[in-house]
């Protein structure tokens, strides 16, 4: 469904990404990891459409259309979703104004009427159940006052509320206890599918016994490096990416 | 050509039939007030206090005045509809300077209650009024004081006695209509006894689509332990200009709340003075606006600190759209002995576009040593973070920018104190801003 094609990418004139290749398939998780630096988040902005980041050369087609033509919102309505490293705080705007406006804009897009008042409640406390979240939840300012823990359950619990074919975790598991590394793994292992796609971008093994993946990647300095199955992430926790950048070097 | 000269003219030539058709107590003061602007003029832009808003420029033009006061033939209640309805107030109007008296509402108020034409009360009631009357409001410090002083022949009055609470909020519809262009003078006095307390909200409303030009002058007496609120609200049109001057000295252990929102308008100066004068007084300064097209708006307050134990907070937010200004100039003075004074101002703006225009002027001048006092003003656009956050789960951006500014200005709507009247702005600001509020083209029925 994704393919990513000789991508190169650049913020203020320096360029982070030097050509990615990227094919993931409907139902797969893809694990991307890397030491500081190498581009990872980058990766991930890019895919949404972050202005911050300029596209200079390659393409990114989604279930065959030509990503870099969307809006990040026409992109979001086409089933990608990105749960943010830092997500930001929007004091004044109510997690449920918020969702109702994305959820109403999505099924808009997609010819569908709007859910009432009712309908939409209704949805959101089934989906807060994905991530063990409270009720006083709706009433408060998006991701105001929220302990990192909370913020990241709070990506999943959009995830849910939005349905996406394709999820991009990026750092997730960043800031987690142990307890809200679980809770936050459940969501997302809960939302699989066949249908569905996830890239978990994360630094360290620790996510990744909990969302298995199928292929890992190891970004290294704008490029993928090397490519595997689930035992190349326990090689690279047992010793480090050193390993990786020597024989890159040679 | 000299407008003052126009106006100085105009009042030695009709001064006569100003005073026959207002009370004593007012004309008292008109002699004074003159002399005040004789000397003064209006003031330009060259006054610090008036540098942002060139008043004589304002005063230019043509305006009619009707100083016989014919009656105007409109039933406020049948044409206007106000957009705060089924709030559960006592509603009353005042056309042009005129207080309207038929149709009042039906609840009664409390024992001792005076509510109504200011120069009405003044005929009947004239020691009580000639007590409060222009004592606050100073003809030798501004000019457009003296020149409200000179010909304001009526207005509102409000006097709530000790002790009594009016339950109800107030409701009360300023509205301007002429045929030509216009100008009206209108005087508020409110007078709150020791304990007394009452919920006031004033709305500006346009009916026609002349120009006009208002000046408002209003004192307010909140007296020792009392509890104000005082909420204004301008929905006129891009032809008015509103010139307004509020006084309020409060005694100890009041507690009074304003909160002024300017919706739509074309020129507006409010000015707001506030004295603390007895001990454990607080005041709640709060204003919006929302401006686009070529709007002016310029809130300059003055809060004095005399007392001490006093409590002032300000917040003023901003949201500027194409090329409108705004300013904000906002002066706390804490004297020598106002000791343990808590005082905070805030001054947020949001222009969100490049050749929208905020000025923005905190003053803080501290004589007490015993005191918490901070201010803080910022002028910035929407957040680059959270407009694309929203974007990426799907929210268009031009509707991203719109939850953004309704969050924006939510803060000062919160401080209001009236349920129904919150909700309703709620909406109304979210109306304003997407370019629903068709005010003033009123609803036909008028022309």
């Amino acid at each position: 469904m994704l393919e990513i094609k000789d991508l190169h990418a650049s913020i203020n004139g320096k360029e982070i990404l030097k050509g990615i290749n990227l094919v993931v398939k409907p139902g797969e998780v893809h694990a991307i990891m890397g030491p500081n630096g190498s581009g990872k988040s980058t990766l991930s902005s890019v895919l949404v459409g972050n202005p911050a980041f300029e596209v200079t050369k390659g393409s990114i087609s989604f279930y065959g259309r030509d990503l870099m033509q969307l809006s990040p919102e026409d992109r979001s309505h086409e089933g990608i979703f990105l749960s943010f490293q830092y997500p930001v705080e929007i004091p004044g705007v109510s997690m449920v104004n918020f969702m109702r406006a994305a959820v109403n804009e999505q099924r808009k897009y997609r010819n569908q009427l709007s859910l009432s008042a009712s309908e939409f409640l209704k949805l959101m406390r089934d989906k807060r159940a994905v991530v063990e979240m409270d009720n006083k939840l709706a009433n408060r300012s998006v991701n105001e006052g929220f302990s990192g823990g909370e913020k990241k359950r709070n990506e999943i619990f959009q995830m849910a509320m939005l349905e996406p074919r394709l999820s991009i975790l990026d750092e997730t598991d960043s800031g987690l206890d142990i307890d809200a590394l679980r809770i936050v793994a459940q969501g997302v292992n809960s939302l699989k599918s066949a249908e569905t796609s996830t890239i978990v971008i994360t630094h360290y093994q620790r996510l990744l016994d909990y969302i298995k993946p199928d292929i890992v990647h190891v970004l290294y300095n704008g490029r993928i490096v090397k490519t595997g199955g689930p035992e190349l992430a326990l090689l690279l926790e047992e010793r480090g990416y050193d390993w990786i950048k020597e024989e890159i070097a040679e | 050509m000299n407008p003052e000269q126009q106006y100085i003219d105009l009042f030695v030539q009709y001064e006569a039939m100003i005073c026959q058709h207002s009370a004593g107590v007012l004309n008292a003061q008109r002699a004074k007030a003159f002399a005040c602007f004789e000397q003064a003029g209006f003031p330009d832009k060259k006054q610090e206090q008036y540098k942002y808003t060139d008043i004589a420029k304002l005063f230019e033009p043509d305006y009619g005045l009707n100083l016989n006061r014919l009656d105007i033939p409109v039933n406020p209640h049948e044409v206007f509809k106000c957009d705060v309805p089924n709030m559960s107030t006592a509603l009353y109007f005042v056309v042009n300077d005129t207080f309207y008296k038929e149709q009042l509402p039906k609840t009664s108020l409390p024992e001792g209650v005076l509510l109504g034409s200011l120069k009405e009360i003044a005929e009947s009631h004239p020691d009580l009024v000639q007590k409060y009357y222009a004592q606050l409001a100073d003809s030798s410090k501004d000019p457009i004081t003296a020149f409200n002083t000179m010909f304001a022949q009526d207005g509102f009055f409000l006097y709530v006695p000790d002790g009594v609470v009016v339950e109800k909020p107030l409701q009360l519809i300023n509205i301007l209509r002429s045929t030509v262009d216009f100008m009206v003078n209108r005087r508020v006095l409110i007078v709150l006894g020791k304990g007394a307390q009452l919920r006031l909200l004033v709305c500006d409303h346009t009916m026609d689509d002349v120009n006009f030009l208002s000046t408002q002058v209003c004192e307010v007496f909140a007296g020792e332990g009392s509890v104000f609120d005082l909420y204004e609200m301008e929905e006129t049109n891009l032809s008015s200009t509103r010139i307004s001057n509020l006084y309020v000295r409060q005694e100890a252990d009041s507690d009074v709340l304003i909160n002024g929102i300017t919706l739509t308008n074309g020129c507006t100066r409010n000015r707001t003075e506030v004295v603390l004068a007895g001990k454990g007084a607080e005041i709640s300064l709060n204003g919006m606006v929302i401006a686009d097209k070529d709007q002016h708006v310029d809130n300059s307050t003055f809060i004095d600190h005399t007392a001490s134990d006093c409590t002032s907070t300000e917040l003023f937010k901003y949201v500027l759209d194409d090329e409108s200004t705004g300013a904000f100039a906002g002066k706390v003075l804490v004297r020598p002995g106002a000791q343990k004074t808590s005082s905070q101002q805030t001054n947020r703006n949001l222009c969100a576009t490049r050749k929208a225009r905020m000025f923005t002027q905190p003053q803080l001048e501290i004589y007490a040593d015993d005191v918490k006092c901070s201010h803080g003003a910022t002028v910035g656009q929407l957040d680059e973070n959270s407009l694309f956050y929203m974007r990426s789960r799907g929210i268009p951006e031009r509707e991203a920018r719109l939850l953004l500014m309704f969050a924006f200005v939510n803060e000062v709507i919160d401080n209001i104190r009236i349920d129904a009247l919150r909700e309703r702005l709620h909406l109304l600001v979210e109306k304003r801003f997407r370019g629903d509020l068709n005010r003033c083209k009123g609803c036909g029925n008028c022309k």
